[in-house]
């Protein structure tokens, strides 16, 4: 009996001296990569809502370019397995004028999408399943452009790389949504503020696809970091998308009321 | 240029009153967007025509004019928008008319809004047939999709709560339908003469029409309950003798029509439905369109989608005592391709099966953008295998294609 417990007080006393040294010193990268993912995200919390305005050039490798001009609509959603909403309305080239795109974005589960075909006055829910398909024929997918909600992907912290001028983290993430494109994307985020300054896109054949490039970034309500312009270069095909993002407003008071497919039908 | 003369002073009133009603408010500084386009258009018959008095038009060009006009203010929660159209077409009389596709004031509140004026609503899921969508009248002779609609006077209220969206419409008068001169294609061996339209309501085409939709998202379901009362859109057409000879006089009569539409969304895949119950015409007769839309991601080197459809369509009206539809017992099968290009490049082929007689009418839609404002449309209508006894038997030989060219500005 005495010498049970002598030898459970020895091992506990061990356990007790080993385990903090352990887990400060092993916490493997998986744990580090999520670490990084959930400050990113913690660093972005709590902006409510904001409209802009985007500016879409797309070209191709003769350097030929067409443009898409698109007002912008967020929210931001909180809560167990959902994400935000967004609603886009294109006002560029003019034969699509007035085209909207809701989004109800989910964490794992399919989102919810509708479109206002505005020639008809008609609101149709349309198939989120096409995760991996060109947006509007740029070379951004459906999926690069939903919001980066933690629980889409698991990640592995790699390395400390200097970006420019800054330190940046760079971890790997595979997403865990079905239908995505990607086998993994490597992303590198700024240590000081956790902002994205750059996704390396890996296709299903593990090949590098894409590069997503973000830059011209702007501080807003004194906390929260916008890029306004985002590089897609695609090194497959020789083409290339830039986004460019203009006067964003923070807070103007939307609220779900505003991101139903009712209010959809009388957007343009 | 006049087949819409009836309506015109009527519409003019509704918009004077919409206008002098907001009068005071348009002092306040606001946002004006202009915008529009002009359509060429080349329409080419190849066949013969069927009857002895129809002129052949093998090539029928004709021109489009849309503009939109948009007055916003009090941060966008007000609009006032002026849509007029008006197509001339070197043939066709009846084909060259314009109409008020829109001419409204839109206020958006806090999970409620209203319209006051001529608007166009879309109610439905389905693509083979506009079952349930009973608001607006057809341009008819714009298109025989029933896809193109004519602006229609309203009061529309809307309120958005937790279990769905309840609207009501106030529909105070109404716009008939026009229909192709007689003596061009795709029209009949009879002449319809719409002046001579008869009413079962003594208040004729001011009677007061009703409509009220209940509408709700459930996860993966979009479910929409809806009734009409009022002035059927769809007319019966009555022969009748003048100076001799015989026409055909529409005659709208007085209906109650509830309807539900419903699509379950599941992956790729895209279930719906469209269900219609409807007395007035006769004895109560019941129609349905049900069917799917799948989509295949992907294809043709990884850009493109091609969207699959198939749908039966079923009516079991009495065409002694109701407007006649050809789409009784038919199945759609279509395909979309859509290639997912810098150019929105998409063609939809498909065809409606008649299940008793055969008869079938073959559909190509296909769309270019050529530059930032420069579109190429072209569309194709082909009746083939037609039984003497369908009631498309009358355009059996107006197999068209037509071509055109779109200037936005």
């Amino acid at each position: 009996m005495l010498k049970i417990s002598k030898s459970f007080f020895s091992l506990l006393t061990a356990a007790l001296i080993v385990i903090p040294g352990v887990s400060a010193l092993a916490q493997t990268a998986q744990e580090k990569g999520l670490e990084i993912a959930i400050a990113t995200d913690k660093a972005n919390e709590g902006w409510g809502d904001s409209t802009s305005e985007l500016k879409m050039i797309m070209s191709n490798a003769q350097g030929q370019t067409s443009t898409r001009e698109l007002r912008l609509k967020n929210l931001e959603v909180t809560g167990e397995g959902l994400g935000d909403k967004s609603l886009s309305i294109f006002d560029r080239p003019r034969d699509v004028e007035g085209t909207a795109f809701l989004s109800h974005t989910k964490v794992l589960e399919a989102d919810d999408q509708w479109l206002l075909l505005p020639a008809l006055g008609r609101v149709k829910r349309i198939s989120s399943a096409n995760k991996s398909g060109p947006f509007m024929g740029s070379e951004f997918a459906y999926e690069d452009i939903l919001s980066p909600e933690v629980a889409k992907y698991s990640y592995v912290y790699l390395r400390d790389e200097v970006c420019g001028t800054l330190t940046c983290y760079v971890i790997e993430r595979t997403p865990l949504y079905e239908n995505s494109g990607y086998t993994k994307q490597i992303v590198w985020i700024d240590q000081a503020e956790y902002r994205y300054m750059k996704i390396a896109f890996y296709d299903r054949k593990d090949s590098h696809l894409k590069t997503l490039t973000y830059s011209d970034y702007q501080q807003y309500l004194g906390k929260y970091w916008r890029a306004h312009t985002f590089q897609m270069d695609n090194h497959q095909n020789g083409k290339a998308t830039t986004l460019s993002y203009s006067n964003y407003v923070f807070q103007t008071g939307l609220d779900d009321k505003d991101f139903t497919s009712s209010r959809l039908s009388k957007m343009r | 240029m006049t087949s819409i003369t009836p309506a015109r002073p009527r519409l003019s009133l509704y918009l004077a009153g919409v206008m002098a009603l907001l009068s005071p408010t348009l002092a306040f500084a606001g946002e004006w967007d202009f915008s529009g386009s002009v359509a060429g258009e080349l329409r080419l018959f190849p066949s013969a025509p069927a009857y002895m008095n129809q002129e052949k038009m093998t090539l029928s060009p004709s021109v489009a004019l849309e503009m939109e006009l948009v007055y916003e203010w009090n941060d966008a929660a007000d609009r006032l928008s002026f849509v007029p159209f008006a197509r001339l077409d070197a043939d066709d009389q009846n084909r060259s008319h314009y109409d008020i596709r829109e001419a409204k004031w839109l206020h958006l509140g806090d999970g409620w809004d209203f319209v006051v004026g001529l608007d166009k609503v879309y109610w439905g899921v389905t693509e083979s047939r506009h079952l349930v969508n009973i608001i607006n009248q057809d341009d008819a002779i714009e298109d025989l999709d029933g896809e193109d609609k004519l602006g229609q006077p309203m009061i529309n209220f809307n309120l958005e709560k937790d279990f769905g969206t309840f609207s009501v419409f106030v529909l105070p008068s109404f716009r008939e339908r026009e229909f192709v001169e007689q003596n061009h294609r795709l029209s009949g061996p009879v002449r319809i003469d719409a002046s001579r339209a008869t009413f079962e309501a003594d208040s004729g085409n001011e009677h007061v029409d009703f409509a009220a939709r209940w509408k709700h998202v459930f996860d993966d379901w979009d479910v929409g309950l809806s009734h009409f009362y009022g002035t059927s859109r769809e007319a019966r057409l009555i022969p009748i003798q003048v100076d001799g000879e015989t026409i055909l006089a529409p005659h709208y009569d007085q209906i109650n029509q509830t309807s539900l539409d419903v699509q379950y969304t599941s992956g790729a895949t895209l279930w719906k439905g469209e269900l219609m119950s409807r007395s007035g015409q006769g004895d109560r007769f019941w129609a349905f369109v049900a069917g799917l839309e799948h989509t295949l991601y992907g294809v043709l080197g990884g850009r493109a989608d091609l969207g699959l459809l198939v749908e039966y369509l079923y009516d079991d009206r009495d065409p002694l005592q109701a407007p006649v539809t050809t789409a009784d017992h038919d199945i759609f099968a279509g395909m979309r391709l859509a290639l997912n290009d810098t150019q929105d490049t998409s063609v939809l082929f498909g065809g409606i099966v008649d299940h008793d007689n055969g008869s079938t009418l073959l559909s190509i839609e296909a769309e270019r953008r050529l530059s930032p404002n420069w579109k190429v449309e072209l569309e194709g209508r082909f009746f083939v295998n037609i039984d003497a006894a369908d009631p498309s038997h009358i355009f059996r030989r107006d197999d068209f294609l037509t071509l055109r060219l779109l200037r936005y500005f």
